[in-house]
């Protein structure tokens, strides 16, 4: 069971009270409507599933009820870091390409 | 006195009280603080087993947790049995009733062993070969047979009476193997105030201290020093001792589950004992001091019972004070058996030789045992066992070929060498590492925070590890916050010393095909079915591991594993780094479901909720059903009424008078604040800007997708104040999509969400008299059509009681929905229900409830959708906002496919007889005689028997539906083809007039 630290609640808290919610930083147009076939594939369907360092959505479900953003490495299943949600994809992450 | 072969003097139980006990219907007489292994060899017991495949007489083979062969089953009564028990773990208990397994009739004469004699047929991947053809008898012949003749234990078959109870812990070290260097960890950490937890899967602790005779710390005999070391550190406020708790898996961030054997060695536990405990431990820093597992000679017949285990010999003679012999012979490639031939000579066993591998080697112990008068003879193998119930003798010959020598000998006592138990440590992700001048594989490179010490870190000796572990175990409470330390390092004056011996098979092995030279005795593995995988191709060791099933039985190969990569490598010719180590996986040792499941089982599985109304539904007798969570009254039968009876009196007495319905389980969520209006309109496909507070309006919310999420009717109490009612499964998936967007897409907006379902209970009433039932218990609310229109809300009172009365309708009649605080929820029913009384009303349930939606065409979402349905799919284009420029799922709901021709569409079924009900889930077809596979062009949805209608309905969704008008289609099923008829959704009531009452 993983240990996760939110970033409201500023706590490391079990797993068991988190729910994950896809992968961040997909941006929902603010001309929905608007939107070309090809454009709406990639905002709903298309996901990156990367090998390494993947950029996602949880929320402190049973905590806080948070939504927050977090970057872990699906390899080693590790938690490099969470930030709040509407905070940019950080551009340096500690402890990874050393 | 306790067993013949128990030696006075020897062992460490002076003055213990003895223990009756059986074992196949005969009684036995054991020490408090045995085995049921060392009560068994003090008996003189050896042959506890049958093996796996062969049957062969097996005996036991160690004294600890990696035992293979001595799997018993223990019964406590006709529920508590327990298969597959190690006999070698199972502390006696005065009463204690086993019996052997895999035999029939019994022990000694097993008719199974007669695929012994038939091995050759047997041999490695023999079940991939031999039972491929037919297909179909793999399931109902070869299958049950195979499994009736192989296997271990039979499962309990009755449900489990123990209870077993689950903890959380945290602790800064968590110290795993209490032996001397889990000790020592401990002490060291333990001395500088941080939380400790020390865990070993022992009775007592002291690991290999147990036999070690030669060893003295702080002046102190090794296994004395272990006792009050531990018993010091059990009176330290920050130190947990738990002793019977074995660390069964290693997850992520120091995350270790373990399990304690709270009352499997009682006598008579009390029921308010729990079995077994689960501890869930996150520590800071983990300290790994496993020990390690010593291997057996890979020879002939080398399964025998009375062949063991040196280091298990030495533990039953010095800790359990049992000879396992009286006249015993070692088989060695390394030093440590030397010493349990020595302690066995010192009591008075006869060792009748020691024979061993290596050509030349030197050393204390071999002078000390050819002082002794033992004789020892180098460069020579033992090639075959002789006996059968019971080693009756060693066969002897130079390793590299000459004279052969049978020696007599009750018992053989073999090592290969020990291998570091790095079972945790590789299942923390750690990488191990080959040493090629030892030959095994230690930890290498760690991907948790934890550390190695002692045996399992390929330390040897007692002083260097004492020294690591030490030190490791203040290096950990450092790093996990310690400031100070004042302890003092246990000094060790004496100490024994090994390493090296052998892996895979010794000369004794073969080459002969026919010789069995078990590598993994618990899943009956030969050597010559290794090197067999070897030669048909089997390459990775991963692949051999699967073909043969050699470490793949309950023991995990905790003896077998690396004799088997040996002998893979051997005929690879590859170095063993190269083939490769198979990875080890949790548990390290069986674990129960009980252990596992804890309390979360019956009632306590999942949590029941029930309504506020649901005592008043249960005394009226009502039948109920489960809906996600929720107890829902399903419905009220009277007197000598089936469900069917009940539903038709429910469903005609709503339309002819009124009816009461509990809906308290509806999801309701309040959206307040400044910009709620906007936040409906975003969330769902409805316009919500222009409806008047004390207005309703039925709402479609969609995901992004443009399919239909969930439905309900939304009542604007105020302009900032919206009261929304979701689907009763919906509730908390639509507060989380809610929230969602509110929270990450839709920030700028200021609004509050609640969710209310369990504050409001909801009394429906629905009818033509459900107003004069209402009606005369409402303060503050004008009732009539005008004053509350249908699909409108007023807040106001009744009974007394704060209320937002709604006036909708989910069943085609005036009807009402009463919501009230949920404490009042009962009360307030009740009172409606007097009054209803009055009018003849009924009660009724959510199967009249789902009849009487149907009869108008009401969609369930869920039900007549399925996450692959659109507004207009569903007939509700007139719900979804044309002018509206945003909403989540505008965009969805345009994609090409979305709005192609052809899409499955909701309609109306009505079959041409109309008795016949449909099947909720039938296909439908155009062309009844077409071949088989036909082209189904949709299904049904919902169906019901109308009483109302006086005859069947049903909903369906069909390709091209709304086009089809008219038409008939078919609905194949096994009694024959059912005609029907595309319809309209309304069966009852098209004009809506009775809206109106």
């Amino acid at each position: 069971m993983l240990l996760i630290r939110c970033p409201y609640c500023e706590e490391e808290r079990p797993e068991l009270e988190f729910r994950n919610a896809g992968e961040a930083h997909i941006a929902r147009s603010a001309n929905m409507a608007g939107e070309s076939d090809d454009d709406f594939e990639k905002f709903f369907f298309i996901r990156s599933n990367p090998k390494g360092i993947i950029y996602e959505r949880w929320r402190h479900m049973h905590g806080c009820a948070r939504f927050f953003n977090a970057v872990r490495d699906t390899v080693t299943d590790k938690f490099v870091m969470t930030y709040k949600a509407g905070e940019p994809k950080p551009s340096k992450l500690p402890g990874v390409g050393k | 006195m306790s067993g013949a072969f128990r030696i006075p003097g020897a062992g460490r139980f002076k003055q213990a009280k003895t223990a009756r006990f059986s074992f196949d219907g005969q009684s036995y007489t054991g020490i408090e603080g045995d085995t049921l292994a060392s009560a068994l060899l003090a008996n003189g017991v050896h042959l506890v087993g049958r093996s796996f495949k062969y049957h062969r007489p097996r005996g036991i083979l160690s004294a600890g947790a990696e035992e293979p062969n001595a799997l018993v089953e223990i019964k406590r009564d006709a529920a508590r049995k327990t298969p597959n028990v190690r006999a070698t773990v199972q502390e006696l208990y005065d009463g204690l009733d086993a019996q052997s397994q895999n035999r029939w009739p019994s022990l000694s004469f097993d008719l199974g062993a007669v695929s012994d004699i038939a091995s050759p047929l047997l041999s490695a991947g023999f079940y991939y070969k031999t039972f491929m053809w037919p297909k179909a008898a793999w399931k109902s012949l070869y299958e049950p047979k195979i499994r009736a003749a192989a296997g271990l234990g039979v499962s309990p078959d009755q449900p489990d009476p123990d209870h077993y109870s689950s903890r959380y812990a945290h602790c800064d070290v968590l110290v795993l193997g209490g032996g001397a260097a889990g000790i020592a960890a401990a002490l060291a950490a333990a001395e500088t105030g941080v939380r400790v937890i020390l865990a070993d899967e022992q009775a007592e602790f002291g690991g290999s201290l147990r036999f070690e005779s030669g060893a003295k710390i702080d002046g102190q005999d090794g296994f004395a020093w272990a006792q009050a070391a531990v018993a010091k550190l059990a009176a330290m406020d920050n130190v947990r001792v738990l002793s019977r708790t074995t660390a069964f898996g290693y997850y992520a961030q120091n995350f270790v589950a373990l399990v304690e054997r709270v009352s499997d060695h009682l006598k008579a536990p009390g029921h308010d004992l729990a079995r077994e405990r689960l501890w869930q431990v996150r520590a800071k820093r983990v300290v790994l001091a496993s020990g390690a597992i010593e291997r057996h000679m890979v020879f002939a017949d080398n399964d025998r019972p009375g062949i063991m285990l040196a280091g298990a010999a030495r533990t039953y003679l010095n800790h359990y004070g049992v000879a396992v012999g009286r006249n015993v012979g070692v088989y060695t490639a390394n030093d440590s058996a030397y010493a349990a031939a020595i302690d066995l000579k010192k009591a008075g066993v006869n060792v009748a030789a020691i024979v061993d591998l290596r050509d030349n080697p030197t050393g204390p112990v071999i002078d000390e045992a050819r002082a002794l008068g033992i004789e020892v003879n180098f460069g020579r193998a033992v090639i075959r066992a002789g006996g059968k119930l019971r080693v009756s003798s060693m066969t002897v010959q130079p390793k590299n070929g000459g004279g052969e020598r049978t020696i007599p000998v009750d018992a053989i006592l073999m090592s290969a060498g020990w291998t570091p138990s790095v079972h945790l440590f590789s299942q923390s992700r750690g990488k191990v590492a080959f040493n090629d001048e030892t030959k095994r594989f230690v930890p290498g490179t760690y991907a948790q925070d934890c550390v190695s010490v002692g045996a399992c870190n390929g330390t040897d000796g007692l002083s260097a590890t004492v020294d690591e572990a030490y030190a490791a175990g203040a290096k950990a409470a450092k790093d996990a916050g310690a400031k100070t330390a004042k302890g003092n390092k246990p000094k060790v004056d004496a100490s024994e010393s090994w390493s090296r011996g052998m892996l895979g098979a010794a000369p004794g092995a073969g080459p002969d095909t026919t010789v069995k030279a078990f590598v993994d005795f618990q899943n009956d593995v030969t050597a010559k079915d290794i090197r067999q995988a070897v030669h048909e191709g089997m390459r990775s060791i991963e692949h051999v591991k699967r073909f043969t099933t050699n470490g793949m039985a309950t023991d995990q190969g905790k003896t077998s594993n690396m004799h088997g990569l040996a002998i893979a490598a051997e005929m690879l010719g590859k170095p063993i780094p190269e083939v490769g180590l198979t990875t080890f996986r949790a548990p390290y040792t069986p674990v129960t479901f009980g252990a596992i499941v804890s309390h979360a089982r019956g009632p306590l599985f999942d949590p029941t909720r029930r309504t506020a109304i649901h005592p008043w539904a249960e005394a009226q007798g009502a039948v109920f059903e489960d809906v996600g969570q929720w107890k829902r009254a399903w419905y009220f039968p009277k007197a000598g009424e089936d469900m069917h009876a009940a539903v038709d009196r429910e469903c005609v007495a709503v339309r002819k008078t009124a009816g009461l319905f509990d809906a308290s389980t509806l999801g309701k969520i309040e959206v307040v604040g400044p910009d709620a209006a906007k936040f409906m309109e975003l969330l769902y496909t409805n316009p919500w800007e222009k409806l008047e507070p004390g207005r309703c309006r039925y709402g479609i919310m969609l995901r992004e997708d443009g399919f239909i999420y969930d439905d309900g009717v939304v009542g604007r109490l105020a302009p900032d104040r919206f009261h929304v009612t979701t689907t009763t499964g919906g509730a908390p998936r639509v507060m989380n999509h809610m929230e969602d967007y509110l929270q990450t897409e839709f920030p700028h907006l200021n609004v509050w969400l609640t969710s209310i379902t369990e504050q409001w209970a909801v009394i429906a009433v629905q009818g033509p008299k459900s107003r004069d039932i209402i009606a005369p218990l409402v303060e503050g609310i004008d009732m009539s059509d005008e004053g509350l229109p249908h699909m409108s809300v007023r807040e106001g009172k009744i009974c007394g009681v704060p209320t937002r009365l709604f006036r909708m309708s989910f069943t085609g009649e005036r009807g009402f929905e009463v919501n009230v605080p949920a404490d009042y929820g009962q009360a307030v029913w009740e009172a409606l229900w007097a009054e209803g009384q009055k009018h003849g009303a009924a009660a009724y349930g959510t199967e009249a409830m789902h009849v009487l939606r149907a009869e108008k065409g009401y969609i369930i979402v869920g039900q007549d959708t399925d996450g692959t349905v659109t507004p207009n799919d569903a007939g509700l284009d007139w719900a979804v906002g044309k002018k509206k420029a945003d909403f989540v799922g505008i965009r969805g709901m345009a994609r090409p496919d979305l709005v192609a021709k052809g899409r499955k569409q909701l309609v109306g079924l009505k079959t041409k007889d109309p008795k016949v009900v449909l099947e909720e889930g039938a296909q439908i077809v155009e062309d009844p005689k077409q071949a088989i596979p036909m082209k189904m062009i949709g299904h049904v949805t919902s169906s019901y028997w109308s009483e109302n209608c006086g005859r069947s309905i049903a909903l369906a969704l069909v390709a091209g539906g709304r086009d089809r008008m008219g038409d008939t289609l078919y609905v194949p099923m096994p009694n024959g083809v059912i005609e029907v008829e595309v319809t309209g959704m309304v069966f009852f009531d098209e004009t809506g007039g009775r809206l109106n009452g």
